[in-house]
């Protein structure tokens, strides 16, 4: 197992490295100029000039190179730095810089994580307290009205955006009814009682939206996974040793049907990371999502660069996690 | 408990205030917070970093300029004591210099002095080659900027200056703090993160907190020159969503006071409205949506001289067919459908300030469907078998494209139907705007090769002086890949007489006959159908019922005035 996980890992690198030269050729070769959204007052040679400074007219593999160096050398020594109180050789070297904003991408990530932890990784985990409940019951009474009901629901937050259910909800609770507010304030701190409740009320939207199209897939999930152990032989024979139903469904069957879900689960957590760009756009809470949105239309290259480039990070270890817990979880599973 | 604090922080304010000079009701401070909502989040404080509305319109709150334009489009000297004018001898008798003097006793939010070097170091700061301002423009012809004492600063230019109000007049050209900028310049302009995004300025408020993209904090500047102001103790401008998701918060929810840029349709906009918690306002700029005619041939077999001087076009290139393109249109309607109380029908592509537009063209307001298919039928174009006109093999046959935009896609299938009634055949195109607009010199879609027919999109000059705008159609500024196409004489036209006119009005300096000279280009331009003016578009901002003062301003920032602002 040990092995294995070195050998994944190593082989993960030429793997990013990869993929950064594609995203990198992909975004270059996009006809998207970072002046294109500027007033039409800006006069053509201030363009040009403006590219020039933004080091566009460079070759492009020299930019990649410029990037590479940037993100796998500049970036981790200054992180280091940071969290160590040190400086290592002058200090003085230039990081990912966003064209738009001119400062740090990765201290523009690292802005944006809380909401975007907060609010996505909430629907995450009530989405999943929602699912497995409702995946049990459905499967152990298959057919019958909660099933039937469950199935239709689930249904619906699969097949309905989270545009309209979003932009629903805000006519109903902030429009009609005046309880949340329909803009996410990100500044807001948690100081007491209060600013709590406050913070409930901002996040409950957007959280309900998303949890409610998360738990629509989990739930089937767990279901289908459920009907396959129900059927198995193991749980005849527990039932004819006398357990207790409870036991039988609870111990048992639910704990043996978790296997798969859990690796669907952790597929799924770097779309966490990854912000719901659509929800996050509704209620203005912007996080990861909604700067990467602001990246793509305002063709700030190396913004969307590193934003994607760390979301394929995070997809390829997530798949590894996937893996390992699979092989964890599972012991007839060896990898060896 | 926020609230409640910044209540504490008011009345505590206005205790102060009150025991030194004017009553509690006049402190600054007063009236506590207030919501800003800019559906594009602002990026940066600093204009010359960033050419966009959003950031300069943010960055106005706290940096200001000697002098800005007023909502009805005149100069209010700001940091200056005075507006220089030949006639008070701030503006030399060759038009060659102006000299500003700042007022007496400014100081920065951090308690410094103003003084005349740190205008110099700004000029500076954006005249540096290697910074890549994008304010460089305002800048144009500018030899020398130099300070005659600690108020008093000369600027001297290349060539005699008719309006020599670029520099630090209006949003984009505010003044910096040298002492914060100082090692800012050139290549390590973009790399002084900290005061790109808090600048320290005169203006009524000081950045507390910058989220990048997502909301500015700020609070009343201690430092303001003006004891009273601004009537509130912090602001939060907020970023992010959509157009019609900021005028609901003002309009429906209330959760925001003041909504920018509210390009949604009309209805829309009524119907919130009508809930009564808001008002929608609009204010008329030099803005003008338009359709520019190509004179040269775009077909793409001709390769490199595509789209150039050397071809003339096969049929746009007959006056008749341009203006019949021109009666086929129905502006009252267009304006109807896409802007409602923000667009107003237009004949002129230079409508305003009010002093420059030209009454000559106004019939074009009605459309004349039978007038146009006269016209074409005496000039020989004959209606074909597929109602296409066509005359010596040439059908009239259109492609017509724009910017990616709900509003451009309607106004394009409208003219297409009305064009069909004439017998000329349109196809549709839209490309994304950061494609469109953008310079990519690989892309064969941008504005200005302009490998189409014609293209529509809207354009306008900032401040109030048209002259570089209506320089934008002289012969020099034809697009080609000669000047790697840079430019924006979109249509081609090349006339001696026009250039002429240009050269006249770089010499003149009487407003009355600079308004009859940029009068008779704009004429021209219209009598000759190179560009078709469709509809003269305001700004659309929404403010909440609850507050006073706001001035929505076409020439300046849109929060040019808010240290006037409070609440009812």
């Amino acid at each position: 197992m040990f092995n294995y996980t070195i050998r994944r890992l190593i082989f993960t690198i030429p793997t990013l490295l990869f993929i950064s030269f594609v995203i990198f050729f992909i975004l270059d070769t996009a006809p998207n100029d970072p002046t294109g959204n500027l007033p039409l007052t800006i006069p053509p040679e201030v363009r040009e000039k403006i590219r020039i400074s933004l080091g566009l007219d460079k070759p492009m593999f020299f930019r990649y190179l410029l990037w590479c160096q940037q993100f796998f050398v500049n970036e981790p020594l200054n992180m280091i730095e940071q969290w160590f109180n040190i400086t290592i050789g002058d200090g003085d070297r230039l990081r990912v810089q966003s064209w738009a904003t001119r400062s740090p991408v990765v201290d523009l990530v690292v802005e944006r994580m809380p909401q975007t932890l907060w609010v996505v990784g909430m629907s995450y985990v009530v989405g999943i307290i929602i699912a497995i409940p409702i995946g049990v019951i459905s499967a152990y009474k298959q057919y019958s009205w909660f099933d039937q009901i469950g199935t239709f629901i689930s249904m619906l937050g699969f097949s309905v955006p989270t545009f309209f259910t979003g932009l629903l909800m805000i006519v109903i609770f902030s429009v009609n009814l005046h309880w949340f507010p329909s803009i996410y304030d990100t500044t807001h701190k948690v100081t007491d009682w209060g600013s709590f409740v406050f913070q409930v009320k901002q996040m409950i939207m957007p959280v309900m939206v998303l949890a409610f199209f998360n738990a629509a897939q989990l739930s089937r999930f767990m279901r289908a996974s459920m009907l396959d152990n129900l059927q198995q032989d193991y749980v005849r024979t527990a039932r004819a040793k006398g357990l207790k139903e409870r036991v039988v469904v609870l111990t048992h069957v639910l704990r043996n049907s978790l296997i798969p879900v859990v690796t669907v689960i952790a597929l799924g957590v770097p779309q966490v990371f990854g912000g719901a760009i659509i929800t996050e756009q509704i209620f203005k809470v912007n996080g990861l999502g909604q700067l990467l949105i602001i990246g793509i239309q305002g063709a700030d290259i190396p913004l969307v660069q590193t934003l994607t480039f760390i979301f394929a990070v995070l997809i390829v270890l997530f798949n590894l996690i996937a893996d390992i817990l699979y092989g964890l979880l599972d012991p007839r599973i060896r990898y060896d | 408990m926020k609230i409640t604090n910044l209540l504490m922080t008011a009345a505590g304010a206005s205790l102060l205030a009150s025991t030194a000079m004017a009553g509690s009701h006049e402190a600054r401070g007063r009236d506590g917070h207030v919501n800003l909502i800019y559906w594009q989040a602002a990026s940066i404080m600093n204009p010359y970093l960033s050419g966009g509305t959003k950031d300069t319109n943010a960055a106005s709150m706290v940096v200001e300029p000697l002098a800005r334009y007023d909502e009805n489009g005149n100069m209010v000297a700001y940091l200056a004591e005075e507006i220089p004018t030949v006639a008070n001898g701030g503006v030399s008798e060759d038009l060659t210099t102006i000299t500003w003097k700042l007022k007496a006793g400014l100081k920065w939010s951090d308690g410094s002095a103003v003084t005349a070097s740190d205008v110099v170091f700004t000029g500076g700061y954006c005249m540096d080659p290697d910074g890549g301002c994008q304010q460089i423009g305002q800048f144009s012809d500018v030899t020398n900027i130099e300070a005659l004492d600690d108020v008093t600063v000369k600027i001297t230019f290349g060539v005699p200056k008719p309006f020599p109000y670029g520099p630090f007049v209006g949003q984009e050209t505010p003044i910096l703090q040298e002492a914060q900028f100082a090692d800012c310049t050139g290549v390590a302009a973009p790399t002084c993160t900290d005061a790109n995004f808090g600048p320290i300025g005169t203006g009524p408020f000081v950045v507390t907190d910058f989220r990048a993209n997502d909301t500015i904090s700020l609070e009343a500047n201690d430092n303001y020159r003006d004891a009273t102001k601004p009537a509130f103790a912090s602001v939060t401008f907020k970023g992010g969503g959509d157009a019609a998701a900021a005028a609901r918060s003002v309009l429906e929810t209330g959760e925001f006071d003041y909504a920018w840029n509210l390009q949604i349709a009309p209805e829309i906009l009524v119907q919130m409205e009508s809930k009564g918690m808001g008002t929608v306002l609009s204010s008329f700029g030099p803005l003008v949506e338009r359709i520019m005619v190509n004179m040269t041939d775009p077909s793409a077999s001709l390769g490199d001289e595509r789209s150039t001087v050397a071809h003339a076009h096969p049929f746009l290139s007959d006056i008749n067919v341009r203006k019949a393109l021109s009666l086929a249109i129905d502006r009252p309607l267009l304006v109807e459908v896409g802007y409602g109380k923000a667009g107003k029908p237009t004949c002129n592509v230079l409508p305003a300030p009010a002093i420059y537009n030209s009454t000559a063209n106004d019939a074009c307001q009605v459309q004349d469907i039978a007038a146009a298919n006269a016209l074409l039928d005496g000039a020989g174009w004959a209606r074909g078998s597929d109602g296409v006109r066509a005359k010596d093999g040439v059908r009239l046959s259109i492609l017509y494209q724009t910017s990616t935009n709900a509003v451009r896609q309607d106004f394009q299938a409208l003219i297409k139907q009305w064009w069909g009634e004439i017998g000329v055949e349109t196809e549709l195109k839209n490309i994304d705007g950061a494609v469109f607009f953008g310079g990519d010199q690989s892309s064969p879609d941008t504005f200005q090769k302009l490998f189409a027919d014609v293209e529509m999109y809207a354009n306008n000059f900032s401040g109030t002086d048209p002259e570089a705008y209506m320089g934008n159609w002289a012969c020099s500024n034809i697009p080609s890949p000669e000047n790697a196409w840079l430019g924006m004489n979109m249509p081609r036209h090349c006339s001696a007489e026009y250039d002429g006119l240009v050269a006249e009005m770089a010499e003149t300096a009487d407003i009355a006959t600079r308004a009859e000279l940029a009068m008779a280009m704009n004429d021209i331009l219209m009598q000759n159908y190179v560009i078709i003016p469709l509809v003269h578009r305001g700004n659309v901002s929404a403010s909440a019922n609850t507050l006073d003062g706001v001035a929505l301003n076409a020439w300046d920032s849109e929060l040019w005035n808010i240290a006037d602002w409070s609440r009812k």
